[in-house]
């Protein structure tokens, strides 16, 4: 097992504010469990699990590698950018945890 | 309103997230799945009074199609126990079909089969979690409940785990009136192994039933348990058994409901589904996965976990200002004590439990539907309170495996 804990460490307060024009993908230990509600996210290297609370937001996050940017990702899933603010901040938590990940510069959208 | 939880929250309102996992899901998130009642150690509080292998085990094959089934829900991760799971010959083989079938694995264990090679092995895993149960911060008070050796064996395995660079492991420990004082002692040793400490309550259920009255922890001792779980946060596991205790005032971290029937389940050794690994008793046995449909139709259509996840009226509970916040504690806790599923958990921290119970019959309290005990001594059995735990109430059931059942035991030779 690689030493990390279950619970997150470090705090939020280092990390670079999210970005939400940089291009975004699942990070490739998460899984994606839709739900009535929304969805499940369970990273299999920290171990910690996210819910997802939007079914927009579940559309978004699934089809963040097809884009060049979460933004994009976020319009095409339905949100206009007038309701972007929660949407950012969801997709903002969930980068702070891992479950989410910035596509490298060779990373071309599906 | 925030659109993601990390840690589900409990905000206000009738939209609750907790309430969606209260109505169930398509599938667990996790389940408990306990592999075999066979175990080298006869602890006085065990949950699923383990010790004898039953001779209907699930069979490899059988194990790997309930891992089949996992995968096809997406179950994320099976914590797997027992009895003592390593104890099985196909152990490894089983825990190596999950994880390369996408189903999470995290085990518990008295750290009997942890030998450096073992170790090393787990330290290579990315999907194998290790969690190891220690119940006294020192020999003394471990060895009384988990039997003589027993606290060598698992600092043995915490070392050798530790040697093979493995870290994040987790300590295990049932919070009694008697360790309630090491609880920093526990931390340190945690810390000091690079470990994550987890505590758990102690549930009346399986062999805990007889020793629940002597153990579990005073009233004075659950309000220290509470401040000092506060204090530490999130860095302390657990298992979402002190929810009780959020009556308190802030709420724990965690789900803080009764998952049982809704997000988790257990599987036991002969594929019995149970609500909650401290409920094995008829009244939350929701059904067999031999019988068609498997485990997918028994959590998904059984008449209980339906009942489960209908909304709980609360009963006598619902009218107390602590409610929301306990939501009248566990199921299993009051069952095996003999109170009404729809009043005050025996700690109640209100002491509305305290009450009932000195009101109630004891003696006619439910035991538990399976009894896998040892019948004769075993090899370092714990001496609570100075007597040997005796089971001689017990009948013998007629499917004994033992050719000597229902004879007295020899002295030793």
């Amino acid at each position: 097992m690689p030493a990390q804990t279950s619970v997150g460490a470090g705090g939020l307060a280092d990390r670079a504010p999210f970005d939400p024009d940089a291009a975004w993908a699942v990070h490739p230990q998460v899984a994606v469990r839709p739900e009535p509600f929304g969805a499940l996210l369970y990273h299999f290297g920290t171990r910690r699990l996210s819910f997802l609370k939007d079914p927009r937001l579940l559309t978004a996050v699934r089809n963040l590698a097809d884009h060049l940017s979460a933004t994009d990702a976020c319009r095409a899933a339905g949100i206009e950018p007038a309701e972007m603010r929660p949407y950012r901040d969801a997709l903002a938590a969930l980068a702070a945890t891992h479950m989410i990940i910035e596509r490298t510069g060779t990373d071309e959208p599906r | 309103m925030s659109l993601v939880s990390a840690v589900p929250t409990r905000p206000a309102g009738s939209a609750r997230l907790v309430d969606h996992f209260q109505y169930g899901l398509d599938a667990p998130i996790c389940l408990t799945w306990e592999l075999t009642y066979a175990c080298n150690l006869a602890c006085v509080h065990c949950l699923s009074s383990s010790g004898r292998r039953d001779p209907r085990e699930l069979t490899t094959a059988e194990c790997k199609a309930v891992i089949d089934e996992l995968e096809r829900m997406q179950v994320f991760y099976v914590n797997i126990g027992g009895g003592e799971p390593t104890v099985r010959p196909d152990f490894w083989e089983l825990v190596d079909y999950a994880t390369a079938h996408h189903v999470g694995v995290k085990f518990s264990t008295n750290g009997v089969r942890i030998t450096p090679e073992v170790a090393r092995r787990l330290a290579a895993s990315d999907y194998v979690d290790v969690q190891l149960s220690l119940d006294g911060a020192t020999a003394e008070v471990n060895d009384a409940v988990r039997g003589q050796g027993s606290y060598d064996t698992v600092l043995r395995a915490m070392d050798n785990l530790a040697e093979a660079g493995f870290r994040g492991f987790k300590i295990s420990v049932v919070a009694t009136r008697h360790n309630i004082g090491q609880l920093d002692a526990f931390k340190e040793l945690a810390d000091r192994y690079g470990a994550q400490l987890r505590l758990t309550r102690l549930r009346p259920s399986g062999r805990g039933a007889d020793v629940w009255d002597e153990l579990h922890p005073t009233a004075e001792q659950q309000r220290e348990l509470y401040d000092w779980l506060v204090e530490h946060g999130e860095q302390v596991l657990t298992g979402d058994s002190f929810f009780h205790l959020s009556a308190y005032g802030d709420p724990l971290p965690g789900l803080n409901l009764c998952g049982a029937g809704r997000v988790v389940c257990l599987i036991d050794p002969i594929g019995d589904v149970y609500a909650c690994p401290f409920a094995i008793h008829d009244t939350f046995k929701a059904g067999n996965l031999r019988d068609e449909g498997g485990f997918a139709r028994v959590w998904r259509e059984s008449p209980l976990f339906q009942d489960l996840r209908r909304p709980q009226t609360g009963g006598a509970c619902s009218q107390c200002s602590a409610f929301d916040a306990c939501q009248g504690g566990c199921m299993a806790a009051k069952f095996f004590t003999g109170l009404p599923l729809d009043g005050p958990d025996p700690e109640c921290v209100q002491g509305h439990g305290a009450g009932a119970l000195s009101r109630t019959d004891r003696s006619g309290a439910p035991r538990p539907s399976q009894d896998h005990s040892h019948r004769g001594p075993v090899r370092g059995q714990p001496v609570l309170l100075g007597l040997p735990v005796r089971r001689a109430d017990r009948p013998d059931r007629m499917c004994d495996e033992s050719p000597l059942a229902g004879l007295e035991p020899q002295p030793a030779k």
